[in-house]
């Protein structure tokens, strides 16, 4: 049976990315460990995205309170405002926004630094010197993307949830102490972990998806273009199926 | 066509040291095409072979196999005695300590300064180094290509002739018995080629290190070379000296000396 081209792309892409993530496991598993490369792009990758999750954290907080209002006042269910609010923060919203931001930021910032380190020769370079490029550029930021990612996410909720409590104070007053208390009467172990959860995975995807792209370039800077597009397209349609798949097991796992 | 046992005996020039690098019916391939084709080549210790052919007809690939960049399809790149297609990655590591590679784009860190990316392969092999000794190795290192003064800059900041002699300083920090020149003096107008290729030869002479150097460029053919491998069809097509091979009756290797 003869496939169409663009599936047999996609099985061979699919073929291309596991064998990439087993390796990764393979060689991240054994001594020399990078622990000063791995510091530096937690810095890189973790606290220099900040600013930008924090921000968009607070808009969406601020407007996801404004668009509500007018739904819940039709119902008069206006006071479940902060519960509303805080749980789709939480649970969803929070981790799946942040999650997409940090793809478009650092997916293709790795998909573009080592794009252009493989078509200049320095992975090469790298080798040359006794480097284990793959440990020292890979791993590290596969690890590093998994493990901020969360964190970012926790920040991003907060503040986030900060921004929802101002947008309900744009038309009453609420205190900041019954607030948050509402939201977090509402909140159940239930909501929190698989929320927490996820967003190791998500933070997995975009690493992994990134390296992929940029390690593997080719065909010069159009290649390296090329890399840091289609990280940020593949890591982001990972993420909405990594969500899928999660919301789907909690559900099984009865902690829905 | 002559065999790298044959190359072995014969003693062209001055140059009759133990052989370091010994490389037999090398062959490589890139789907259909052929790239090298049964090739041999013997370097010897203290010794300049400079590899030349048209484009394409795999000299980079020639290198890049005997630093183990590249699998060679069958063959043996035997360095130190060694076969490098055999080595592990830790016995690799080993013999990479003691070969240098300067690319042809320099292949500088481009996120790391001059003193970076010379401290880089220092870290990676001599851990035990202190930071004294580091800033040592890496002043010693500069002052060998005259640029003591850019090891705060960064590789942007840096002209072309000045990259690649930060790219050669960073070669020369760990001290390699071969270095593997891909096209040194590419890109390079002729006044800083011809400075490169003095300096390439001032270097192996202060530390007695053999080279292999894949070159177009007739002048630092001419300063660089004790020996010139001609590559065509994949296989060494001609061996000799600089006079020797200027002389020559087969026309696939009098064209680079018109």
């Amino acid at each position: 049976m003869i496939l169409p081209t663009k599936f047999r792309e996609f099985l061979s892409e699919t073929g291309d990315m596991a064998h990439f993530t087993g390796r990764l496991f393979a060689q991240g598993s054994k001594p020399r460990y990078e622990f000063r490369e791995l510091v530096w792009q937690c810095y890189m990758i973790g606290y220099r995205s900040l600013p930008l999750v924090g921000l968009t954290g607070f808009i969406m907080g601020l407007v996801l309170t404004m668009q509500l209002r007018p739904s819940l006042l039709d119902y008069g269910v206006e006071s479940q405002l902060p519960v509303m609010v805080g749980i789709a923060i939480v649970r969803e919203i929070g981790p799946v926004i942040t999650a997409l931001i940090f793809a478009g930021k650092i997916g293709s910032s790795i998909g573009a630094e080592l794009g252009s380190m493989r078509v200049t020769e320095q992975i090469d370079a790298m080798e040359v010197s006794g480097t284990n490029p793959f440990k020292y550029l890979v791993v590290t930021r596969v690890v590093a993307a998994t493990l901020m990612l969360p964190v970012l996410v926790i920040l991003s909720d907060a503040i986030s949830l900060y921004g929802a409590y101002l947008g309900v104070n744009i038309r009453s007053v609420t205190s900041f102490h019954l607030f948050f208390r509402q939201i977090f009467d509402s909140l159940s172990f239930g909501d929190v972990l698989p929320a927490f959860v996820k967003t190791f995975f998500f933070g997995f995807a975009v690493g992994i998806v990134g390296c992929h792209k940029g390690y593997n370039s080719r065909k010069g800077t159009e290649g390296v273009g090329r890399s840091a597009n289609s990280a940020v397209v593949l890591s982001s349609i990972l993420i909405f199926i990594i969500d899928l798949i999660v919301v789907q097991v909690t559900d099984l796992l009865g902690l829905n | 066509m002559e065999t790298a046992e044959q190359l072995m005996k014969v003693e062209t020039g001055a140059v009759t040291g133990r052989p370091v690098i010994v490389i037999e019916q090398l062959c490589k391939r890139w789907g259909s095409n052929i790239v090298l084709d049964g090739f041999d080549l013997v370097v010897r210790e203290e010794e300049n072979v400079v590899v030349m052919g048209k484009s394409g007809t795999g000299k980079s690939v020639l290198i890049k196999c005997i630093i183990g960049l590249l699998q060679p399809d069958s063959g043996r790149i035997r360095v130190f005695d060694k076969n490098i297609p055999e080595l592990d990655h830790d016995e690799l590591d080993r013999i990479r300590a003691k070969v240098g590679f300067l690319f042809q784009s320099n292949a500088l860190y481009d996120s790391m300064t001059v003193r970076k990316n010379l401290e880089f392969p220092l870290r990676r092999h001599w851990i035990e180094l202190s930071q004294e000794k580091v800033n040592e190795l890496v002043m010693e290192a500069l002052g060998n290509v005259g640029l003591a003064h850019t090891v705060d800059m960064m590789p942007e900041e840096l002209s072309g002739g000045m990259r690649k002699r930060v790219a050669l300083a960073r070669t020369l920090i760990l001290k390699p018995e071969i270095i593997l020149y891909d096209e040194p003096t590419t890109g390079l107008d002729p006044v800083t080629g011809r400075e490169i290729s003095r300096l390439i030869v001032e270097l192996q002479k202060k530390y007695h290190t053999s080279s292999i150097i894949i070159s177009h460029d007739m002048h630092c053919v001419r300063l660089t070379a004790d020996r010139i491998a001609v590559l065509a069809g994949g296989k060494c097509r001609s061996m000799g000296t600089y006079e020797e091979l200027e002389h020559s009756a087969d026309e696939e290797v009098k064209q680079f000396f018109e």
